[in-house]
């Protein structure tokens, strides 16, 4: 291009120049226009030649009319220096005699001025590196044209399914608008309908909503939302605080700072409650009736009564220790005080609420039944335990969005509530342990839903939650373990796999598959990675039988006699004591208990090392018949293996862990991690999900078995149009009006329901008919 | 006085026909149901085995040519009409459903080198060895009128191949130079030309229907714009390309067939490297085409095979075969994603079921939901082995195989001579080349 533009300019320098010369002095005969063809014919040559003679005869000098010619035209470029290539030819060489005439000051001002600039017009660049630049400039903007595209192709590629031929005109009745273009309601019937419907600004077009009806839809404002926003901000940010300090206080070791402040809290309560007697009878009345159930609480339970395990080591050191004396005392002196029945308050009012949860769950479980004949017995009879349930994949994101309103709307109750409390934390004490109590729930909920399935029969809350946390940490470590196990396979591996096995066998019949599957062995330079566990279904049961695990290790400890009378809840159970019975019925005379620990002790024997002999006879000694190798020689030679890994059902009594690998199985199990999942327990959970109708509901069974792709045969596929997809932004509105035309004064609304029809309009598709 | 009745919704057990089944409530309580992951196995399995039992892809072959096939068309507007062209200059204009010849027409002295429909589908273009392209109308003559093309445009030099544009009334036709005409015109509009070399393929983008991609013998990939003088950029491969397909849903993406046995997919605004480099053919590939739906694209070899390759993966997902198909020369993909079309040396068109194992015709929907369970159990187990071997087992034919084996072997051994030169020179001194670089040697601006 910019080759073309300075071509351009030296052609108009120089044919400005031939112009004004030629202008002042284009007299002589020799001058020839340059207009002339190359290969101009002579007859007009010698014509011109003749015209000019004719002129030259005439005595008044005729100002020659000359035409102006692009000379450069028919220059070639490879040619232009070639004639004059030695010398130079100068500007002052050219105009040498214009000096010398008078007249024409202009152009000689312009010429000088021109002789005077020394500057030169840079060389055009060659035609390659033109073309080179042309090029790259073209293949920047059509990349920048099909990269509109992208979004597009993501979202094809996202979408969950997608049915050919795509754009399809949906189905079905139209409304009279989509059809008819400018139609008008012309009857007087028709008029009285729209006249009634615009009186009372009922909605005519597509969107079936009422001026109001949109108001209220628009009605959360910027505004609103940004106050809302910060409120839910500063909710959090007191939220975060409020559980860090809960953290800290709790954490806070120091006997001595709880006791004052216990102390404190009592003083303070004390205090109130006189004060509440004289304004408020009633609700100290109520208060009263608190204590009183305090009381009874803790008559119930065994707290304080010196029958823990704390206390009883303590009552073995109180002979020859003072201070645990002291301590035994004290407990048996808050028992006193809490079992007092007086009205004058001296007990902890805020340890209620964790007394009454004081009274274990076991109290109102069903008393275990011991047989000591039947070994089926011991163990509880199998409660039904809450199946996993099916996870559904892919919940409606409206859902979701919903949940997470409501948690920001709980959070911010939550915040009002503290509020309120914060302001009533002077007038009671109460609520400070209600408060607590809300602080920790998070941390209580998780371990309540981790120790469900356990029943634990533990004197004290401490070590209760000593074990929980004992068996959440074990289940942590144990799903980590699963987690680390299993290495990603490599992209080689992936490429490896999605080879088709492509074989001379052909394949008719299912018969023919069983021998397939027979014959062909799994691929050589696969290694079987036995480190990693096997994810179907063997292993959901091998990991509800770890938890049992748990389970009976702590049903195995003595449970606490309760010396203080329990109401008896033995629940009557007739399905219950049916099973029993039929049990009892069904193994009454074999011993399973014995067989079953003689298998184990067999297993174990099994797996156990055996010290091999490695001495060979008549080596470095006499050999022969009657010759037995010497004793010292035995002992060097005979090895021990190292012991193998502890078996899994070391510590549990009453199961068999098979640690074997059976490879019958084993050819129908995944061998290693999939590609796209990132662990095994995502790609287990997705095997575990069914699809089929046995377990879901119909539609959900369409909806998981959606096919990604749907096609119709006999349909024409096109190709995306560009229009359907990309708007363009240069193209401007189009002047179409809406489609019903009303006489009546519509004014300034018309303006919204036009918009929509056009912005509908697009979308539908437009194809050029040749 | 109240009386309280039972009261049943009859919806809930009344069938709307006579022929429909009786409804059964069903509790889906999975206690009931126990097993479900190995029961959902065996249906795994079983779907898998009856999938490859039911794989009978092969529909039709149309045979009447009296030559090898050189080019097939699609028709733009009607599923059932496809035309060919062979090596003697013969055209035939097909009915699949009846699966017989509509009409011949001796086009061309010498090859027919390429056909194409326009977009309205009342005519359609060929080009010859003899320097011409022809305009015929898809309606054929009366009794007894002689065929006469529409049009006849006399080039200079031979023109190898012919695309229409998507929606207006021109066309492109490589030969020496990529030429785009007007249908009014008899000389070009537009002429690109980049180097000094013969092109075999020219094909515009549907998509973004200015764009065009050429496959020219200097081994190159040449883009264009209709609107611009100038070509747009150039990749040079290791080896010639034959032919290119792009993607009909995807604006940016194209595949070529090349001579090393591999098909390339690039993306055209990254033209350092292919996106995915697809291997599975053991013999040059000489054409390609993608599905309507943009999904997967088929390719047809000298090695006597189809392909189907997933666009996205660097293997085939079916091969197809038979004892008398020859070198294949052109494939196309039907515009309702249900069928192949191959036109090979051996004078036959097939007509191969895109999908091998789909049951043609009419489904009743329990069908339709059994269909769609087997396929979602297939997907679901995909990656246990016993449902993996049966899925991947396919049969080739003994030289392909002892191919595939022996090229197995030569890629391996240049693997390991490769690793042990980096084992033995210079840490760093013989980088590690991904299989996607090494293909392509320049891309020029």
């Amino acid at each position: 291009m910019s080759e073309h533009e300075t071509q351009e300019k030296s052609t108009v320098v120089t044919s400005e120049m031939a112009v004004s010369a030629e202008k002042e002095f284009a007299m002589d005969n020799d001058v020839i226009s340059a207009s002339e063809d190359e290969e101009g014919s002579d007859d007009e040559r010698k014509h011109n030649k003749l015209l000019q003679a004719i002129s030259s005869l005439g005595g008044k000098r005729r100002k020659n009319q000359t035409e102006r010619s692009e000379a450069s035209l028919q220059v070639s470029e490879f040619f232009v220096s070639a004639e004059g290539a030695g010398d130079k030819v100068g500007l002052s060489d050219l105009l040498g005699t214009v000096e010398k005439t008078t007249g024409a000051t202009k152009t000689k001002k312009q010429l000088r001025n021109l002789q005077n600039r020394n500057e030169t017009l840079e060389l055009p660049l060659n035609k390659e590196q033109t073309e080179k630049i042309q090029r790259s400039v073209a293949y920047e903007k059509s990349t920048k044209e099909v990269t509109n595209w992208q979004s597009v192709v993501i979202q094809n590629q996202k979408a969950e399914q997608l049915v050919f031929p795509l754009n399809q005109e949906p189905s079905g009745p139209k409304r009279v608008e989509q059809v008819v273009a400018g139609w008008k309601a012309e009857t007087p019937l028709e008029q009285e309908i729209f006249r009634l419907l615009h009186m009372n600004k009922q909605p005519l077009h597509d969107p079936v909503l009422t001026p109001v009806e949109e108001a209220s839809l628009m009605a959360m404002s910027l505004e609103e939302a940004t106050i809302r926003r910060a409120e839910l901000q500063k909710a959090r940010a007191l939220q975060s605080y409020y559980e860090a300090k809960a953290k800290r206080e709790k954490k806070i070791k120091s006997k001595k700072y709880h006791r004052i402040q216990k102390k404190a809290k009592r003083k303070e309560f004390v205090k109130q409650f006189e004060e509440r007697m004289k304004t408020d009878p009633t609700g100290a009345l109520e208060e009263l009736k608190k204590m009183e159930m305090s009381r009874m609480e803790e008559r119930m339970s065994l707290k304080h009564q010196n029958s823990g395990k704390w206390a009883k080591s303590k009552a073995i050191m109180a002979k020859y220790d003072d201070s645990a004396r002291k301590a035994m005392q004290e407990q048996l002196q808050i028992n006193k005080d809490l079992t007092q029945k007086i009205a004058t308050l001296s007990d902890d009012e805020h340890e209620t609420p964790e007394e009454s949860e004081m009274v274990p769950d076991f109290v109102n479980d069903v008393e275990p039944i011991t047989d000591p004949v039947n070994p089926w017995m011991r163990s509880r009879i199998p409660q039904e335990e809450p199946e996993i349930s099916c996870v559904t994949p892919d919940k409606p994101q409206t859902s979701e969005e919903e949940e997470e309103r409501n948690e920001e709307e709980e959070l911010l109750a939550d915040f009002q509530r503290r509020r309120t409390l914060r302001r009533t934390e002077d007038d009671d004490l109460i609520p400070t342990a209600a408060e607590e109590q809300i602080v920790n729930t998070c941390e209580v909920s998780r371990e309540e839903v981790v120790g469900d399935g356990t029943v634990e029969i533990s004197d004290s809350e401490e070590e209760e939650e000593e074990d929980v946390s004992q068996f959440n940490t074990l289940f942590k470590l144990m799903s980590s373990e699963k987690t680390h196990e299993g290495p990603a396979p490599t992209q080689d591996q992936q490429e490896d796999e999605e080879q088709l096995d492509e074989g001379q066998l052909r394949v008719r019949s299912m018969e023919d598959l069983e021998v397939l599957e027979e014959v062909s062995d799994p691929r050589p330079g696969t290694p079987a990675a036995p480190s990693m566990p096997q994810p179907t279904a063997s292993d959901p049961l091998a990991k509800r039988s770890k938890r049992e695990i748990d389970l009976s290790e702590v049903l195995t400890k003595e449970a606490k006699t309760i010396k203080v009378a329990l109401t008896p809840t033995v629940v009557e159970d007739e399905e219950r004591e049916e099973q029993i019975s039929i049990i009892k019925e069904a193994f009454a005379g074999d011993d399973v208990i014995s067989d079953f620990l003689i298998d184990k002790r067999k297993q174990e024997e099994a797996g156990r090392p055996k010290v091999v002999d490695l001495t060979l006879p008549g080596w470095g000694e006499w050999g022969g018949v009657g010759v037995k190798p010497s004793q010292h020689k035995r002992k060097r030679f005979r090895k021990k293996m190292a012991p193998p890994p502890s078996r899994q059902d070391q510590k549990l009594p009453d199961v068999i862990i098979s640690e074997k690998r059976n490879s019958s199985i084993a050819t129908h199990q995944v061998s290693h991690l999939p590609f796209p999942f990132q662990n095994a327990t995502q790609f287990e959970s997705c095997i575990r999900t069914p699809v089929g109708q046995t377990w879901n509901t119909q539609t959900a069974v369409k909806k998981m078995t959606m096919p990604k792709v749907v096609t119709t045969a006999g349909a024409i596929i096109e190709p995306l149009v560009k229009e359907d997809y990309i708007k363009d932004k240069s193209t401007k509105p189009m002047g179409k009006g809406p489609a019903i035309l009303l006489n009546d004064k519509r004014g300034a609304k018309d303006g919204k329901p036009s918009d929509k029809h056009k912005g509908r309009d697009s979308h539908k598709r437009r194809r050029n008919k040749p | 006085m109240k009386v309280k009745v039972l009261c049943r919704n009859p919806d809930d057990y009344v069938r709307e026909t006579t022929r429909d089944i009786q409804r059964v409530p069903r509790n889906y309580d999975p206690t009931l149901h126990p097993f479900e992951v190995p029961r959902e196995y065996t249906r795994a399995l079983n779907a898998t085995k009856l999938e490859r039992v039911f794989a009978k892809p092969f529909v039709a072959s149309l045979d009447g040519h009296r030559d090898g096939i050189s080019c097939i068309a699609k028709h733009a507007k009607s599923l059932s009409t496809v035309l060919s062209g062979a090596c003697d200059g013969e055209v035939k204009v097909w009915n699949l459903p009846r699966r017989e010849c509509v009409r011949t027409i001796q086009a061309h002295e010498g090859f027919v080198r390429g056909i194409c429909s326009r977009f309205c589908g009342t005519s359609f273009f060929t080009v010859g060895d003899d320097k011409t392209i022809k305009q015929w109308n898809m309606e054929p003559p009366g009794c007894g009128v002689q065929e006469e093309p529409i049009n006849t445009i006399l080039g200079k030099a031979v023109v190898t191949g012919i695309d229409h544009h998507q929606r207006e009334a021109t066309f492109a036709t490589c030969g020496q130079t990529v030429d785009i005409y007007d249908e009014q015109r008899s000389s070009p509009i537009r002429s690109f030309s980049w180097g000094v070399d013969s092109f075999s393929c020219v094909r515009y983008n549907p998509v973004e229907t200015e764009l065009l991609a050429s496959c020219a013998s200097d081994r190159s990939v040449v883009l264009y714009d209709m609107r611009e003088s100038t070509p747009l950029r150039k990749v040079v491969m290791k080896l010639r390309s034959n032919t290119l397909c792009w993607n009909p849903m995807e604006a940016y993406y194209f595949t070529c067939s090349n001579e090393d046995y591999n098909l390339y997919t690039y993306d055209m605004r990254h033209l350092k490297c292919p996106v995915t480099v697809h291997m599975d053919h053991v013999s040059a590939v000489l054409d390609v085409d993608y599905s309507p739906t943009g999904r997967e694209f088929v390719s047809a070899s000298f090695d006597k095979t189809i392909r189907i390759f997933p666009k996205d993966k660097g293997h085939s997902r079916e091969v197809y075969h038979t004892k008398r198909m020859q070198h294949v020369i052109c494939v196309r993909w039907s515009a309702d994603n249900k069928y192949v079309l191959s036109g090979s040396d051996e004078m036959n068109i097939r007509l191969w079921k895109a999908n091998a194992s789909e049951k043609l015709g009419v489904l009743s929907s329990r069908e339709k939901i059994a269909a769609n369970y087997n396929k979602k159990l297939i997907e679901k187990f995909q990656h246990h082995p016993q449902v993996k071997r049966i899925a991947r087992h396919r049969h080739l034919p003994r030289d392909v195989l002892k191919q595939k084996k022996q090229q197995r072997e030569m890629k391996e051994a240049k693997r390991r001579k490769e690793q042990n030169v980096r084992k033995h020179s210079k840490p760093g001194s013989v980088p590690l080349v991904p299989e996607k670089e090494k293909h392509v040697v320049a891309v020029l601006e």
